[in-house]
């Protein structure tokens, strides 16, 4: 699960790491009153979606009078905000972030994230802040410096030490702040069960504090049990609906822009059955994992969200029965098709346990629009040339 | 011949009596696993599937001598569960369980490899050597004895690459499911060696996805130790980037942990890559027919 910038920064604030002074609004009347409360003469008006490159897609904006904020502030909230991280339909702006301007004088780049050879978190920085780090590691990979902190210890001076000499940080009283800010944000990540942080930019002001003028987090969706803070923090709107309706049944959905729906078992085979309809020139419409306990109701449900996809032109079920009995899931799926209306060729492919039965069951069912396939090959080439007819 | 267990493996649940455990336990006496008994707090004394309960694994391991556990808790407690595995000198713990906090499973991990216990999964259908020895979850019937070992990180995977290596009239030594989470134990790099070193094991199917280097890895590492053929599958070639894909670690994170840098690196080792699980069984073929 993410969560906004403003949402971060709560966060940080609470573990004591510096960033400048902000509040949320959702209304130009509530951005003046915010930039009223904060003071000053140079406000940042920020929009917040959850997406990288707001910048450079006109969400964030400097304002220097409260007219100013108000004007921005009505400009940026309900406009549909395209980053490189959006995709080309954008996102709808519902809040902007108010916050008071700051004196840059350098920006950096920090962040910590899950190194999954080391199997620790390993802190990243770099002097090239505010640029897109993916490409500072393809292009200068020897301008991130990155320490791998053992949870076994926890944060030593060492680590510390590494970063502020990577990063070229001289000035003593410079370097026990910045290694104060690290130490930190690397606490809060453990503490939170944090999957991802990155602050872009980590700024130095003129008088040498550094600021987190930036926030972006990530969690673990298998700790919020943990969290109830932090699930409080989710941004239902920043969400795929159809995805969501189907974690609500326990179903795994992501949409994607091919002709032919999927529905399988397991996440693995998932991806394989999409892989396979593209080998034999058919284009996957979803990756839907109906999980271990496909019944008549979550197939029903599948059949529901794939077919609000109107680009379906054939459904391909794959579906190995392990401890799941094909001749139940076959069973399923003709309910199912009362349940719904399955308007396109429904390929069913049933292996595993209980297969001739599960065969028997579609085949005496006749139903018109169901085709049944011996195999993943079979299946799959039926399926594309479904697709292809209709 | 097999790799880590066979029919003499003295096997313990670990959530012995929870709805999961019962189920899945009950199968593999079926199968003929040798479980020997069970964990669950507070209910140590009583008698489950005709096999002993115990309190602790410690008690449990001391009475039987199991070695390998079984570990069906739920999620938020599997660290602890692993961890007592470890402390009680099991030499390897299977861990079903899915959905385990990933700060967690850091931690269980590196204290089970502190104290000389391997691990498998978490998230994860288990390991089973074909008639022999089932811990997990999988159909036993689809695995018929052979020449094959697999090593997947998928579940349904492994199923659909044991059942067309038997329908091409070869068969499983051991199929090992590692889990797709971000933090797994025994991987591709460590399983490997145990298969080449396995009489019985002519050939390899190993089924990887997007996200991680865990299959790099395993390509540097069949590049300079593996003679037996390998025949690799990636999942996720038509995944979109920065979407999860089911599995909690099947995500590619900007550019890297994309199936075609997998595919490749594993291409250069002289793996045999198919471009999907449906030429799992022919591939095994033409690589034992040569």
């Amino acid at each position: 699960m993410n969560i906004h910038e403003y949402q971060a920064k709560q966060i940080f604030a609470k573990y004591g790491v510096p960033t400048p002074r902000g509040i949320v609004a959702n209304t130009p009347a509530q951005a003046v009153a915010a930039a009223h409360e904060l003071g000053g003469k140079i406000w940042v008006v920020k929009a917040q979606i959850h997406a990288g490159g707001r910048g450079l897609g006109g969400g964030v904006k400097l304002a220097k009078s409260v007219t100013e904020v108000e004007q921005l502030a009505g400009e940026i909230l309900h406009m549909q905000l395209v980053t490189h991280q959006t995709g080309p339909e954008g996102k709808e702006v519902h809040k902007v972030y108010i916050e008071e301007g700051a004196d840059i004088q350098d920006e950096l780049y920090l962040g910590v994230v899950l190194d999954r050879a080391k199997e620790m978190p390993v802190i990243m920085a770099s002097t090239e802040g505010g640029m897109d780090i993916e490409t500072v590691a393809h292009n200068t990979p020897e301008k991130i410096i990155k320490v791998a902190v053992d949870p076994a210890v926890g944060f030593q001076g060492f680590h510390g030490r590494e970063l502020v000499f990577g990063l070229g940080i001289t000035d003593p009283a410079e370097q026990k702040k910045f290694i104060s800010f690290a130490s930190k944000l690397y606490k809060l990540y453990m503490e939170n069960d944090a999957e991802l942080i990155e602050i872009n930019p980590l700024i130095k002001t003129g008088s040498g504090d550094f600021l987190a003028l930036d926030g972006k987090m990530g969690f673990d969706d298998s700790a919020l049990g943990r969290h109830p803070d932090i699930e409080d923090m989710r941004d239902i709107s920043e969400e795929d609906p159809d995805e969501r309706e189907a974690s609500k049944y326990g179903l795994s959905y992501v949409a994607l822009d091919g002709e032919i729906g999927c529905m399988v078992n397991g996440a693995g085979l998932a991806m394989g059955t999409m892989d396979t309809i593209n080998y034999m020139g058919g284009t996957p419409a979803n990756f839907l994992d109906v999980g271990g306990k496909a019944n008549a109701e979550t197939v029903a449900k599948g059949f529901e969200i794939i077919l609000k996809n109107p680009n379906v032109k054939a459904i391909f079920v794959n579906i190995f029965g392990g401890i799941v009995r094909c001749d139940r899931i076959a069973n399923g799926i003709l309910e199912a098709t009362k349940l719904v209306d399955v308007h396109v060729p429904v390929i069913v492919r049933l292996d595993g346990t209980n297969a001739a039965e599960a065969a028997e069951i579609l085949k005496n069912a006749n139903i018109a629009n169901v085709i049944a396939a011996t195999d993943l090959a079979d299946g799959a080439a039926k399926a594309v040339a479904a697709a292809k007819q209709s | 011949m097999s790799i880590l267990v066979n029919k003499d493996t003295k096997v313990i649940v670990q959530g012995f009596t929870g709805s999961e455990g019962t189920f899945h336990a009950e199968q593999c006496i079926a199968y003929g696993t040798n479980i020997v008994g069970g964990v669950t707090p507070n209910k140590g004394g009583q008698e489950h599937l005709g096999k002993p309960v115990f309190n602790t694994v410690k008690e449990a391991v001391a009475t039987t001598g199991a070695t390998v556990s079984m570990v069906f808790v739920p999620p938020a407690f599997v660290a602890d569960a692993v961890m007592e595995a470890a402390d009680a000198g099991i030499e390897l713990a299977v861990i079903i369980t899915e959905g385990a906090p990933v700060r967690d499973m850091q931690a269980a991990k590196a204290y089970a490899t502190k104290h000389g216990m391997k691990t498998i999964g978490p998230n994860c259908p288990g390991i089973i050597t074909a008639e022999e020895c089932k811990i997990g979850i999988m159909p036993g019937m689809i695995f018929k004895k052979g020449n094959v070992g697999l090593i997947s990180k998928s579940g349904t995977l492994t199923y659909e690459g044991a059942n067309q290596v038997v329908r091409e009239g070869f068969g499983i030594t051991t199929a090992v499911g590692i889990g797709g989470d971000p933090i797994i134990g025994l991987s591709y790099k460590q399983l490997l060696p145990l298969f080449e070193a396995d009489p019985e094991t002519e050939a390899i199917v190993m089924i990887g996805e997007i996200g991680g280097d865990l299959e790099i890895q395993a390509a540097a590492y069949i590049k300079e130790h593996i003679t037996k053929p390998v025949v690799a599958f990636i999942a996720g070639q038509t995944a979109p980037a920065g979407k999860r894909m089911g599995h909690a670690g099947a995500i590619i994170s900007g550019s890297a942990g994309t199936a075609a840098e997998k595919m490749a690196a594993l291409e250069a080792a002289g793996v045999k890559v198919v471009v999907s699980p449906a030429e799992i069984g022919k591939a095994i073929k033409e690589v034992l027919s040569k």
